[in-house]
């Protein structure tokens, strides 16, 4: 009786050695596979339709899994900061995938057109793609108004085809439902074209409104820059106000808070002091993150 | 009616019975558990994804049991012989099949509204409340059981001509037919000539367009299921079924069993 | 081939000779070529007609999730018994095949003995007026057997018809009013036991014991096992054998009849029958 009772025990002692065993070694594979990451970026299926069919009547749940799929994709390409164009060259099949199988994911139509369109080092620089993508969106789900919007800011960012960024923000106006600056930023923008008060009023909404936290960062990096765009423009007018009353160029702003033009020294995003730069230009602070920002996101 | 009630609250009775229902039901109630997991690392789609994966969970289970169990009604019976003493009583063989087929459509009804419950509860445990919108589930699940019951009376049918193994291979094979019909009807293939494209059109009438069944995709995200369509595919699954049922009826009525 | 009412009918013959597929055929579980048949007057097509008949099939195999009480309860149903009725008739089945104490278990435990006896009650829980029995005999014990017979001989004398059928001799000469033999499925004759295996004996056998050292000749013939002996000879050589052996003390054990098996009382009427190429003819009524 009591033997047996010790083999019990020393059986399962060993089962439990054998587990950490595989354990440890499951570690040491995982290390090598790291070293091999570029062999892990395939897809193999390609084809939407296809793996349409392949669901069955699951589609939806296949759409989920490729719409994780790649989110992951995304968030793993991103921890590398020096994307380059083609880094992300499997943002759009996954997300064609994605939306064929599953035509009424919205979050992965504002996804697609933020990300396959900025250009890099932040997305894949595809607007193309991104505007199919919306296409194919509104189609499937007309009552959403907001990725008329999204299409307009693909149009107006990164196409730089104003007429049509106007259009398609007069029609995701005619949604009852929209918000009534789209109708007006029709009209400014079929007007004007591109100007740093519009960028700033269409990425400051996408900041605001838009609950994809990835895509909210994404707004947010963009509304810093063309703040400080906005602040160079305004302080530059000021420098040229004061050249124009002093009859010459200020060498620093706090004389133009001195001439009374300012009523301080504005700071950046990143807090850090404007300054004024060779031949009395508004430039960023030389400690201040946002020069590099600025550089990286040209 | 009255044997075929009797059949009926025995099928059930053995099901019940059954252990291996249980853990497939279990192994449903898992799924929504791991559906809560899941919804965790997908971001934005948290309870899309849980009514997919759920109605998903529902809907293959319900086909396990609907192909499997569906087929072993009637030829588990013929093979152990149980069938001979009940028909030497004063019951048709008609009475015999409807009965079994009534019971299967209970069990799966009952099995069905269970893990619907569970899919519920995760929705629950994630939203901590749950909204009108969530109210089409329910008429995902109610066609889904429509098609189960469609996938049954075909399982009898053909369990009533060939050995259950074919059967199983012919019902699954159906299915997979059945999803593919409507694709068939608006297939476009330059090479083909006229004469075979309407041969395709009529055979894709004639399988069993379980599309009708679907709409996971409408009530993953929240969005309504028109009534009409409901009241048409309720419709259409009777009027097939009852084809299907009564081609049954008349071959088992003349099957030699040995 | 007929069966008259109250009578006890068998239905004999070797293994494969289409005694079971006979019996199916009565009861529509396979359907003819040709031919017709009745039961009870009415056309085996009535399925109505299966009020009257209780039917036992060879090796039964029951529901095995369920209880022997839930079986013949759940049977009773189709035959119109109200739940009372059905209560009382399954209760009194119970204790006729003596499966009374072993109703709440569920028949997956039961042995084989136990599932003819289950058979046994749900064929006659209707009180039907014929009863149509497949081997019922086989796979029982001796006990087992007995409480067959004598069930079958109950329902006789309550005045029911009952057709069985089995290959066990000795279980047709002890039951059956008339027997119906068949071999390589055509009914070869009816009539009584007697009739049927109507030949002369092949002798006698005499079992006995004897104290050793006994001078007796017989036991040059006998063939020995342990303490006994048994020993064959012609009948007429009978009484001098008794004499023999009360000359020298034995105990006699046993005198029987050596009757020929029934396979070689097949084997003869196949070979009479190729021989002759006649079969009996077969009218269903």
């Amino acid at each position: 009786m009591k033997s047996s009772g010790i083999i019990e025990v020393a059986l399962g002692f060993l089962l439990v050695l054998g587990l950490a065993e595989v354990w440890q070694i499951q570690k040491k594979i995982d290390a090598q596979r790291q070293a091999l990451q570029e062999e892990r970026d395939e897809l193999v299926l390609r084809s939407p339709k296809l793996i349409k069919r392949m669901s069955l009547e699951y589609a939806p749940l296949v759409g989920a899994m490729y719409w994780t799929r790649a989110v992951q994709y995304y968030g793993e390409k991103h921890r590398l900061r020096q994307l380059r164009q083609g880094d992300l060259e499997l943002l759009w099949p996954l997300l064609d995938i994605t939306t064929t199988l599953d035509p009424n994911l919205i979050v992965a139509y504002r996804f697609g057109s933020t990300f396959l369109s900025d250009a890099p080092p932040r997305g894949a620089g595809d607007p193309e793609h991104a505007v199919e993508l919306l296409r194919r969106g509104v189609t499937a789900n007309p009552d959403y108004w907001r990725l008329y919007q999204d299409m307009g800011n693909v149009y107006y960012f990164d196409k730089k085809d104003y007429p049509r960024a106007a259009e398609a923000f007069a029609e995701g106006a005619k949604n009852p439902r929209a918000a009534i600056w789209m109708k007006v930023m029709a009209a400014k923008i079929a007007a004007e074209g591109e100007s740093l008060e519009t960028s700033y009023f269409l990425w400051r909404d996408i900041y605001q409104t838009a609950q994809e936290p990835r895509i909210k960062k994404n707004a947010e990096l963009h509304l810093r820059l063309v703040k400080v765009d906005l602040d160079l423009r305004e302080l530059n007018r000021l420098a040229n106000e004061y050249e124009r009353r002093a009859g010459r160029r200020a060498t620093k702003l706090s004389e133009l808070v001195q001439a009374g033009l300012l009523s301080q020294v504005p700071a950046d995003p990143d807090g850090y002091l404007y300054v004024l730069g060779e031949g009395g230009k508004a430039e960023l602070n030389l400690y201040s993150p946002m020069l590099e920002e600025k550089l990286m996101n040209k | 009616m009255k044997n075929v009630w009797t059949v009926a609250a025995n099928t059930f009775r053995e099901a019940v019975r059954d252990r291996v229902l249980y853990n497939l039901v279990f192994f449903a109630l898992l799924m929504m558990g791991a559906a809560i997991l899941v919804g965790q690392i997908s971001i934005g789609i948290e309870e899309s994804v849980i009514v997919s994966l759920g109605l998903t969970a529902i809907s293959v289970i319900g086909l396990l049991i609907a192909v499997f169990i569906g087929v072993g009604l009637v030829s588990k019976e013929m093979d152990k012989r149980t069938l001979y003493a009940l028909l030497a009583k004063p019951v048709e063989r008609w009475e015999f099949l409807l009965g079994k087929y009534c019971g299967l459509v209970m069990t799966l009804t009952v099995n069905t509204a269970a893990m619907a419950v569970g899919l519920y509860l995760a929705l629950w445990t994630v939203k901590h409340a749950l909204e009108k919108s969530d109210a089409w589930i329910l008429v995902a699940v109610y066609l889904i059981l429509l098609k189960l019951a469609l996938i049954v009376a075909l399982a009898l049918l053909f369990s009533c001509f060939t050995t259950p193994f074919l059967a199983i291979l012919f019902t699954a094979g159906i299915y997979v037919a059945g999803v593919f019909a409507g694709d068939l009807r608006t297939m476009q293939a330059v090479d083909l000539s006229p004469a075979t494209m309407s041969l395709l059109k009529g055979v894709s009438y004639l399988l069993p367009n379980f599309e009708n069944f679907n709409v996971m995709g409408a009530v993953a995200h929240g969005r309504a299921v028109p009534g009409a369509l409901v009241g048409q595919a309720t419709l259409y699954a009777v009027v097939y079924g009852a084809v299907v049922l009564a081609a049954a009826s008349a071959i088992f009525s003349r099957r030699n069993l040995k | 081939m007929r069966v008259d009412a109250g009578e006890v009918f068998g239905f004999l013959g070797p293994n494969g000779a289409g005694k079971t597929t006979t019996i199916k055929l009565l009861m529509r579980l396979i359907f003819p070529d040709g031919g017709t048949a009745r039961i009870l007057g009415k056309s085996i097509d009535d399925v109505s007609m299966h009020q009257e008949i209780g039917y036992l099939p060879e090796q039964p195999y029951f529901y095995d999730y369920l209880t022997a009480a839930e079986l013949l309860d759940y049977f009773a149903r189709f035959h119109g018994l109200t739940a009372t009725d059905r209560q009382t008739r399954v209760q009194e089945m119970l204790k006729k095949v003596g499966l009374e104490t072993a109703k709440k278990i569920q028949l997956r435990k039961y042995s084989k003995g136990m599932l003819q006896r289950v058979g046994l009650a749900q064929a006659i829980l209707h009180d039907p007026q014929v009863v149509i029995l497949d081997e019922p005999m086989s796979g029982l014990d001796p006990l087992g057997r007995r409480e067959v017979r004598d069930i079958i001989l109950e329902l006789k004398k309550e005045g029911r018809t009952v057709l069985f059928s089995t290959h066990i001799l000795s279980d047709a000469e002890m039951l059956c009013d008339r027997v119906g033999v068949i071999v390589g499925g055509k009914l070869r004759g009816v009539g009584t036991p007697g009739e049927m295996v109507g030949i002369k004996t092949q002798g006698i056998e005499i079992l006995f014991e004897v104290a050793a050292g006994k001078n007796l000749p017989l036991l040059a013939k006998a063939t020995q096992t342990g303490e006994r002996y048994r020993v064959q000879m012609p009948e007429e050589e009978l009484y001098g054998a008794i004499e023999q052996l009360q000359a020298a003390d034995a105990r006699i054990l046993a005198i029987t009849q050596l009757k020929p098996t029934l396979e070689e009382f097949f084997m003869n009427l196949v070979e009479a029958d190729r021989a002759q190429a006649n079969a009996v003819e077969v009218s269903g009524k």
